[in-house]
């Protein structure tokens, strides 16, 4: 656990010493708020919750955390500091989990970083908080699932141009899965079970569930196994890398 | 001497390319081990693959009886490597550089601290420990790739390029510095600059295309050269003809060369076979003769000229 708290510590340290923290922590909050004021009638539904909120998290999520997890491992292949972490004595699982975990800590402060909002709902009316927790974890979540997915992304190249743009392209798949668009792609040739699984796999339709506050079962479950087999095939990844 | 580094059959092929092949030897504790050859003859890719960065396609490497593939955590805890360019973090501070690598090694708390006081301390890093890497010159940058290296104090230690880069006095404490570490450790040093090898090394590997061309100490090597026991005359021009006339005669001679004339001297440069010891018989000879000899120095001979003859071959 040492060597995972020490690569966790240096990958958000580097974060804050460049400038993508503050803008990624600025847009974020301006993006969220806007979206919520404008497009989900915050005020005009007259609900004392957070919904109108929460429901465009992801959209946000598709552009900017690609964005946060885009340094992960371009930047180390770009800078040859990749010679020098794979010669020390850890695991690749280490390294991979150390960084995972930082970049998710970070969306984690940026989405902390919203609480004027739960202020607010407290403010005016009586919200149940407990959807409100729950639909922050589910937020975080869907956050998580997106760096994982944007981690393999970033092992892939040592471009960040094409880390980001690969990890954005992976993540609305996963995103918009449950949707026509999608599904047409498969209904031609695949049976219907195929079919079924792969409208399974849909992010938003988990996350609407996550953004009324309802953690069922199949969605952890869900989230869980995408997030570990991103870890295996992030390892699997950069382990591949060095037998060239 | 114990056995420390082991490499043995290492081959490297990037698809058709024959990066490395079949690369063989040993180094031992006290050992400092010259690693030469042409840019892209092979050294930095052999220097990973001991160190475990990549996969050799066959042969072995190992560390201290280690393998490095079938046991990379404790072959790697046992090497202090500085790869080619001397990588790192840009945003960090040498002190915070020390203290992430140091805690990747398992170092923590006092010891942590003594060990960077140490490091910094040998590469003289003192006045910029806290200023960002990048905004460090080259020459500070590869001395926190070297502290970093030497951190753990390591009994093994691949240094790639280590003075490259750097200003005659920067490299004379470089050197230095591997001359002193050299006592109870093996170190590998990958140079393409010849007098680094004089300076610091007790052997000389020499790779080209891949290959092991040499193996040998530089005295060995310096034999090799054409001009190894030459020697140099410096005499009165009058009396150069007669006198290379006379030692023409001299079975042992291969050719003697007039050189250049300056001021009523002229010099003569005498070519032995095989490398054949000739400066006593050189001077009894002219002595015979009444020449009066100004100068006369036996030449070691050239590694660069032994470097070029092996590296390049008859085939390139």
């Amino acid at each position: 656990m040492d060597i995972v708290r020490t690569v966790v510590r240096r990958e958000l340290a580097a974060y804050f010493t460049t400038p993508l923290a503050y803008v990624f922590i600025v847009i974020f909050l301006a993006l969220a708020g806007a979206f919520a004021f404008f497009l989900g009638g915050f005020f005009e539904r007259g609900q004392a919750d957070l919904e109108s909120f929460f429901v465009f998290h992801p959209w946000l999520y598709l552009f900017l955390v690609p964005a946060v997890a885009m340094r992960l491992w371009a930047e180390e292949r770009r800078t040859g500091t990749i010679e020098l972490l794979m010669t020390l004595p850890a695991s690749t699982f280490q390294i991979v989990l150390g960084k995972f975990l930082a970049a998710w800590i970070f969306t984690g402060i940026a989405l902390a970083l919203t609480f004027p909002f739960w202020l607010t709902v407290n403010y005016l009316g009586e919200p149940d908080n407990g959807v409100i927790l729950a639909a922050y974890l589910g937020s975080w979540a869907i956050a998580g699932a997106f760096i994982a997915i944007g981690a393999c992304a970033s092992a892939l190249t040592k471009n960040q141009v094409i880390a980001f743009v690969l990890g954005a392209a992976i993540c609305f798949l996963f995103l918009m899965s449950g949707v026509d668009l999608v599904l047409a792609a498969f209904r031609g040739w695949a049976p219907d079970w195929v079919v079924d699984l792969v409208a399974s796999f849909s992010l938003i339709t988990h996350f609407n569930e996550l953004a009324k506050g309802v953690i069922n079962a199949a969605t952890a479950v869900y989230l869980a196994t995408l997030v570990g087999v991103c870890w295996l095939v992030n390892t699997l990844i950069v382990d591949l890398e060095k037998a060239r | 001497m114990q056995e420390m580094v082991r490499l043995e059959r290492l081959t490297k092929r990037f698809g058709d390319v024959h990066a490395v092949e079949d690369v063989s030897f040993a180094v031992g504790r006290g050992e400092v081990l010259g690693f030469l050859g042409p840019n892209g003859a092979g050294k930095s890719t052999t220097m990973r693959m001991l160190t475990g960065f990549i996969l050799p396609t066959s042969g072995t490497a190992s560390v201290m009886g280690f393998d490095v593939v079938r046991e990379p955590r404790r072959a790697k805890e046992r090497i202090g490597y500085l790869p080619e360019g001397a990588p790192s973090y840009g945003d960090m501070s040498p002190l915070g550089f020390l203290r992430f690598v140091g805690e990747m090694r398992g170092i923590h708390g006092k010891e942590l601290a003594r060990r960077i006081g140490v490091a910094v301390e040998r590469t003289s890093l003192e006045e910029v420990a806290n200023r960002p890497i990048e905004t460090l010159s080259k020459g500070f940058r590869r001395r926190v790739g070297l502290a970093q290296a030497i951190l753990h104090d390591p009994p093994v230690l691949v240094l790639d390029e280590p003075t490259d880069g750097l200003d005659p006095n920067q490299k004379h404490e470089v050197r230095k510095l591997v001359r002193e570490m050299s006592r109870d450790k093996a170190i590998i040093v990958s140079t393409h600059i010849l007098e680094e090898v004089d300076a610091v090394c007790d052997r000389v590997v020499i790779i080209a295309r891949g290959r092991i061309v040499a193996d040998a100490k530089p005295e060995e090597l310096e034999r090799r050269s054409a001009l190894h026991n030459a020697v140099r005359l410096t005499l009165e021009r009058e009396r150069a003809e007669e006198a290379s006339e006379a030692i023409r005669t001299l079975n042992t001679v291969r050719e003697v060369q007039r050189l250049e004339e300056v001021n009523g001297v002229a010099t003569l440069l005498v070519l032995p076979v095989d490398g054949a010891d000739l400066g006593a018989q050189v001077s009894q000879l002219l002595h015979g003769r009444g020449i009066r000899i100004e100068r006369l120095a036996v030449e070691r001979g050239r590694l660069d000229d032994v470097f070029r003859a092996l590296t390049q071959g008859p085939s390139a």
